[in-house]
């Protein structure tokens, strides 16, 4: 009989998970740890995971990893990379860090150009702090802190960080894929491992925005929770390739 | 190769630095410490290491965090109000347990204040600055020899007892001009085994600040008070200067010990028996020696260039002991040898008279 779904390497066996039904976690961090054994690169990895629900993320990867303060993901990477540029790095960042209080470290880092990958995990709500709103909640979802929903006159617009830094010289590829199903899932994939191989081929920085259900903090159920990304969040944050330099062409 | 240079001090924390093995530096610019960064962009890459400038101090740190993780020996340098920005960083350098050196070229403050010398970080510097139950041991240079001499021991220490490590001057030691001798450069230093390098074929490291199990973090807490206690024990460092017939002890660090030196040598010349007690390391703060002179002596004068702040590692190091005088001057003003002489002779004249 074929083993059509063999155990990744870099993924730990016998972990109980600790991420909600439904979250997108799960799946994203077996794609990465698909990816890491698929392309050959997990010997040499060194992910930074974020403040939020994914800083246990180092509970389920085999691979070398530290975690980071809020927000600073990319500042260690690259911190990491200028030092060891052999090493594989990449952040595993979500909303409320990457575009919230690391929103400094995620411009310059990719304004520089930095060799490094970024796995940016968009639920549009604060997951670990309790469903307070982020910067990419959208107008009229209600969260803790926007109890009557987000109203752009106090709370301003959800901010499309990922196309901001897509404009940039040194981001070389950036898209936004959505964990919505089983091809929203293999899209992801593909999205990622193209993510990975810029960084392999030096070409300079790379962003991955996942779409991704967070049922407990927005109080849906799973399947509830995919059909908003699938019929609401996607019509905010539309996915596909918001750049692609790889051909050479700034 | 001749190793006497005339520097200034910014330039001899670079050269010192790239002498004991540092090959990475990320910071952020703010006077009066620009020439440190300046130093680092040109001599770095040239012996194999790397300079960047970064986005802000914040994101500086964190740099260090990342190079500090892989191995590699890294430093960092700021004045006061980034030096406060830094203070996140340094807080999770410490719950890592790696090691970075980071320079605080202090001027006048709080918030932005100005761009002179002055002290006012000693509580920032020597209470461990950042959030959460950590020390940094904090070096002071008196001199811009020390300055060589000491950003070695401070990237010894931080690689010893894995911990960030402070090097406290000023705007004057910064700014400031003298021949300084540097040591050979170190080569060959061992290899971290603990340094995340990808896991290769072995087991995968992970490093974290988080503990969220109770009992764990106190063990973990615990476990970082015992390593500060070696340091305490191990690593204290002061200088005694004319201490040996002296009736009354100056207290002062960096550039107000040098001038507390010139101030006793001139109330010397008037009889007045001074004497010098010169914290090196201001934590750990050199308490048994305090105490040793408070066995014969009683009339002690801190001088500082703060409103007062090292005085109170003073009074908590004699424990009632003695009697201590305080004179600072904050905001930036550099105090002459002068007024310094002066408030020896006062004090000196009041032990007199309270004798007769």
């Amino acid at each position: 009989m074929k083993l059509l779904n063999k155990w990744p390497i870099y993924y730990k066996r016998d972990v109980v998970t600790h991420y909600c039904s439904g979250c997108g976690h799960g799946v994203v961090h077996r794609i990465i740890a698909e990816l890491l054994e698929e392309m050959d690169l997990g010997k040499r990895a060194v992910c930074v995971n974020p403040a939020g629900c994914a800083v246990l993320a180092y509970k389920y990867f085999d691979i070398d990893m530290i975690e980071s303060a809020h927000g600073r993901g990319t500042a260690i990477a690259t911190g990491i990379k200028r030092v060891k540029p052999e090493l594989f790095v990449f952040t595993y960042q979500g909303d409320g860090d990457l575009s919230a209080i690391g929103t400094a470290e995620t411009i310059h880092s990719a304004n520089r150009g930095e060799q490094i990958t970024v796995v940016f995990i968009n639920n549009a709500v604060y997951g670990m702090t309790g469903g307070q709103m982020a910067p990419t909640t959208l107008l009229g979802q209600k969260t803790t802190t926007t109890p009557g929903g987000r109203d752009p006159k106090f709370d301003g617009y959800p901010l499309h960080i990922t196309d901001m830094i897509a404009q940039f010289p040194g981001v070389i590829y950036a898209e936004r894929t959505a964990i919505n199903g089983p091809a929203g899932i293999q899209r992801t994939k593909k999205a990622i491992r193209t993510a990975f191989q810029v960084q392999v081929d030096g070409l300079g920085y790379s962003i991955i925005e996942v779409l991704s259900a967070c049922p407990t903090n927005w109080k849906m159920s799973t399947e509830d929770s995919f059909k908003w990304i699938n019929e609401v969040m996607v019509k905010e944050f539309v996915p596909g390739v918001l750049t692609d330099k790889r051909g050479g062409a700034a | 190769m001749v190793s006497k240079v005339f520097m200034s001090g910014n330039h001899a924390f670079g050269e010192a630095a790239i002498r004991a093995g540092c090959r990475s530096y990320f910071g952020y610019p703010i006077t009066p410490q620009n020439e440190i960064g300046e130093y680092m962009a040109e001599h770095l890459p040239r012996n194999g290491g790397v300079f960047l400038q970064s986005e802000s101090e914040t994101a500086a740190i964190n740099m260090v965090i990342g190079a500090a993780a892989t191995g590699v020996r890294v430093m960092t340098s700021s004045s006061s109000p980034g030096i406060s920005l830094k203070q996140e960083g340094i807080s999770f350098l410490a719950g890592f347990q790696l090691p970075a050196v980071i320079v605080n070229v202090m001027r006048g403050g709080p918030g932005l204040g100005n761009i002179a010398p002055a002290q006012g970080d000693y509580f920032q510097a020597t209470r461990g600055g950042g959030h959460g139950d950590y020390r940094t041991p904090v070096f002071a240079p008196g001199s811009l020899q020390e300055v060589a001499d000491l950003t070695r021991v401070a990237f010894d220490v931080a690689d010893r007892y894995r911990t960030p490590v402070m090097i406290l001057g000023d705007g004057m030691l910064g700014q400031m001009k003298e021949p300084v001798e540097f040591p050979e450069p170190l080569v060959g230093l061992p290899e971290k085994e603990w340094a995340l390098k990808g896991r290769g074929e072995g087991p995968s490291r992970y490093m974290a600040s988080l503990i969220l199990d109770v009992m764990e973090m106190e063990r973990h807490n615990w476990e970082l008070e015992r390593k500060y206690q070696v340091i305490t024990k191990n690593e204290t460092l002061y200088e005694g200067y004319m201490l040996d017939d002296a009736k009354i002890v100056a207290v002062a660090y960096g550039t107000t010990a040098r001038i507390a030196k010139a101030a006793i040598k001139r109330v010397r010349k008037e009889g007045v028996p001074a004497g010098l007690l010169r914290p090196i390391t201001l934590w750990p703060f050199p308490k048994v020696p305090l105490q040793d002179l408070a066995l014969r002596i009683e009339d002690f004068v801190v001088f500082e260039m703060s409103t007062g702040q090292m005085v109170e590692d003073v009074l908590l190091s004699l424990e009632g002991r003695g009697r201590v005088v305080f004179h600072g001057r904050p905001g930036g003003v550099v105090p002459t040898p002068v007024e310094f002489s002066r408030i020896l002779y006062r004090e000196y004249q009041r032990q007199v008279k309270s004798e007769k």
